[in-house]
């Protein structure tokens, strides 16, 4: 801003902050408006000399194609960037391009029209009509088809009846939900208020998890500023319909994703689900009808019913329309948001998206669907990314979450930590969750020990399909997919585990002998360099020697050998 | 009962406390944010606390420890003055966060619910606040600190020190 001034360019360029711009890995950003270029800034650098070179000449002449920047690169405009060329932005279409907490500027994007047209225009059949037509379905995991909730509470008659925005995102390794509600609040607000004049309801509530208060901050400037607007509250824009959204923050428990759970915690009560029927759109939040739908499904209401379902069907597959938010971490070069039409396949998600794997590690497996999504390798890769063809495969399309794994991970390692996670977020009502997932998690501990028999795979198996089967919740149903999956397609790890009393990822600490391999090793002295615990003694031209006693089995020194020398 | 409370906790806190009961009372099924409110200003939730909570909000003290060791959004011990929460979530795990976490413990010479005996750290496990992009991620205080390196998570207390002392100091002028 200071750098703005000194070129006496304040009132022509406005400086937005503006949420994460989606392409972290090279952060910080700036992005250049009306031409969309983004550009990296070295926050210490020199920034009036860059923004000099760059805003001045983007004002000056805005048609210019490129600008020169850091020795010349040549900057292309976001959308040809490789990252967002094969992305189709509809609910994040928003993002970097609007300033969150300026209600205006959601205003003049087109926000509010699909409120407007639903109020004056439409019956709140119509709107349910629309919405089933568009086929969209439930972003937040199962896919359960939103047009149809809506009928089903919208058909039960008991007063009041209640809206539920789902910003849980329980799942670690997930940022899509966070990021919405940052940078386009006023999209999931909209589309909250449309699905309670559809349903009739005048209350909604959104619940936001403990670990996001920069959401429930941007949530709450977004819910004032649209009350002040008469967007919300009583006789919206004087069409005589009421609306409220309460903020709830949540208090951490994975479990409270799950739609009872949430409306027992928004109750003030232990989060623990219960059985169904009945469903919440009869008897939801204080036993009357609710409505529970994922952040990124409201997010896109807006823009159904502004641009029609036809419009919205014309991306993605017949069964599974419209786009999804992936968030890409791991082993991937590029990490980040991503928005993509479905059924495109998981290859070009993680290599042309994703920009392939980061170094010059192999690829090995991708995890979708969060904790309790299943692993898949090399052969599904072109497999496209819908929710019935991954439910095949046993993996979910879950909230959207993508971790990639490279070899450097070890994959009984991989499904320990799922079942530690489901473990402790179990909410203990139920046996099979509660106590077989504690066994298998034991059986997982004794393999990684070094101390597995071969039996122990059976009864993994067994147990782990029991525990699907029998399961109270979505939880518990979930939670051995992680270990089935591994078990699947990478059994030839449990076995060196089992039977070699080997780690081939060099993970597992107890299975590695910290010995040098004579063939492999160059005699380059780097891993006695590294060794923080100066375990490792070497000589010029000498093979190292690593002295037990000392060494804590850090690795720093199998992480610093470049031959695969240390095992 | 009060007395016990008063040796813990100041007067000042106690009596925001009170405010924060009497302001909720009424509404149904405030108790999740009475609890998150007051953790806010007493910094934990301590056995004669909930008790005292349950009193003033005429519910079962049972149902009020029920929630607080439902949620781990709750400490019934008390944190140190800078809580470091080490992310345990999918992505920093990959890339090393077990390791940040046991070295961060063992640097501060601290187990895991100990507060180091100045009272300054304490370390807990965080599940991923979403900047999985910079993992490993450890958070100190209110600041991120990202791409961590696993070996040598003691640094980012350096930085940490620097940053806050800096901090204080421009205050002052
Ligand atoms: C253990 C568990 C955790 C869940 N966590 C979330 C979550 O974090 N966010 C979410 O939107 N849905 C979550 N769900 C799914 C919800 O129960 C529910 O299906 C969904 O929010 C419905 O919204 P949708 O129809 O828009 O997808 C979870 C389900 C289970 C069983
Ligand atoms: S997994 Fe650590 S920030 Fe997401």
């Amino acid at each position: 801003m200071k750098a703005l001034y000194q070129l006496s360019l304040a009132d022509k360029v406005e400086l937005v902050e503006t949420d994460c711009l989606i392409s972290c890995q090279e952060g910080p950003s700036i992005m250049l408006l009306p031409s969309g270029r983004v550009a990296q800034v070295n926050p210490g650098h020199n920034f009036t000399a860059w923004l000099i070179a760059n805003i001045a000449a983007l004002y000056h002449s805005p048609h210019r194609p490129s600008i020169s920047l850091r020795g010349d690169a040549e900057i292309p405009p976001i959308e040809q960037m490789g990252f967002f060329s094969k992305q189709e932005l509809v609910v994040m279409r928003n993002r970097g391009h609007i300033d969150a907490e300026n209600i205006e500027e959601y205003i003049a994007h087109d926000g509010y029209m699909a409120l407007y047209k639903v109020l004056t225009a439409l019956e709140p059949e119509d709107v349910i009509k629309e919405i089933k037509s568009s086929g969209l379905r439930g972003r937040g995991g199962a896919g359960f088809p939103t047009g149809l909730k809506w009928e089903e509470t919208r058909g039960y008659k008991t007063n009041p009846k209640y809206v539920i925005c789902n910003g849980d995102e329980g799942d670690p390794g997930a940022f899509m939900d966070r990021s919405l509600m940052e940078s386009d609040p006023h999209a999931i607000i909209e589309g909250m208020a449309i699905c309670g004049y559809a349903i009739g309801a005048p209350q909604g509530y959104i619940y936001v998890r403990a670990e996001y208060p920069l959401a429930v901050k941007m949530l709450q400037t977004a819910i004032d500023n649209a009350v002040k607007k008469n967007l919300l509250g009583r006789n919206i824009m004087k069409s005589g319909f009421n609306f409220n959204i309460g903020i709830y923050p949540g208090a951490g428990a994975f479990v409270c994703g799950e739609s009872t759970a949430l409306m027992f915690s928004i109750e003030g009560k232990r989060g623990m689900p219960r059985i169904k029927p009945p469903r919440s759109a009869e008897a939801g939040l204080w036993e009357k009808p609710t409505c529970l739908n994922n952040v990124e499904t409201f997010a896109n209401i807006p823009q159904i019913i502004r641009r029609g379902a036809d419009w919205f069907k014309s991306f993605g597959t017949p069964e599974s329309t419209g786009t999804k938010v992936f968030s890409m971490s791991g082993a991937v070069r590029n990490v980040g948001l991503v928005e993509v039409p479905m059924g495109i396949t998981v290859r070009s998600l993680i290599f042309d998206i994703g920009g392939g794997i980061k170094g010059n590690a192999k690829f090995k497996a991708v995890q979708l669907g969060g904790p309790s999504g299943g692993c898949l390798t090399e052969e599904h890769l072109d497999i496209p990314i819908t929710f019935d063809s991954l439910q095949n495969v046993g993996s979910m399309m879950g909230s959207g979450g993508v971790v990639v794994m490279d070899d450097t991970n070890c994959m009984v390692d991989v499904a320990r930590f799922f079942t530690q996670f489901s473990v402790d977020e179990s909410c203990g009502k139920c046996v099979p969750c509660r106590t077989g997932l504690s066994v298998i998690l034991s059986i997982l501990e004794k393999i990684i020990m070094g101390n597995g028999v071969p039996e122990d795979l059976h009864e993994l198996e067994t147990l782990a399909l029991h525990i699907q089967k029998t399961s109270h919740c979505g939880l518990g149903q979930a939670a051995p997919n992680p270990v089935l999956s591994t078990l699947r397609y990478f059994r030839h790890e449990y076995e060196a585990h089992i039977y070699d009393k080997r780690c081939p990822a060099l993970v597992c600490t107890d299975l590695i002998h910290f010995e040098i391999n004579a063939d492999n090793c160059k005699k380059c002295g780097l891993c006695a360099k590294v060794c923080p615990a100066g375990a490792i003694s070497w000589q010029k031209k000498e093979m190292p020697v690593i002295d037990k006693i000392i060494c804590t089995k850090c690795k720093s020194c199998i992480r610093a050998c470049k031959f695969e020398a240390i095992y | 009962m009060n007395k016990d409370l008063k040796k813990i906790f100041t007067e000042e806190q106690l009596q925001k406390t009170d405010a924060i009961i009497e302001q909720h009372k009424e509404i149904k099924g405030s108790l999740l944010i009475v609890l998150e409110k007051i953790q806010d200003v007493c910094g934990y939730l301590p056995l004669s606390l909930q008790r005292y909570i349950a009193g003033k909000m005429m519910l079962p003290p049972s149902q009020v420890y029920g929630v607080v060791t439902f949620y781990s959004y709750f400490s019934t011990t008390p944190k140190g003055k800078n809580v470091v929460k080490v992310c345990t979530g999918t992505a920093c795990y990959m890339k090393g966060s077990g390791q940040i976490l046991k070295k961060t413990r063992e640097y501060l010479g601290i187990k895991e619910g100990e507060v180091t005996p100045d009272g300054e750290y304490s370390v807990e496990e965080v599940l991923c606040p979403g900047v999985c992009g910079l993992a490993p991620l450890v958070i100190i205080g209110e600041e991120a600190f990202g791409l961590v390196d696993p070996d040598k998570p003691e640094d980012i207390f350096k930085q940490y020190k620097e940053n806050f002392h800096d901090r204080s100091g421009s205050d002052k002028n």
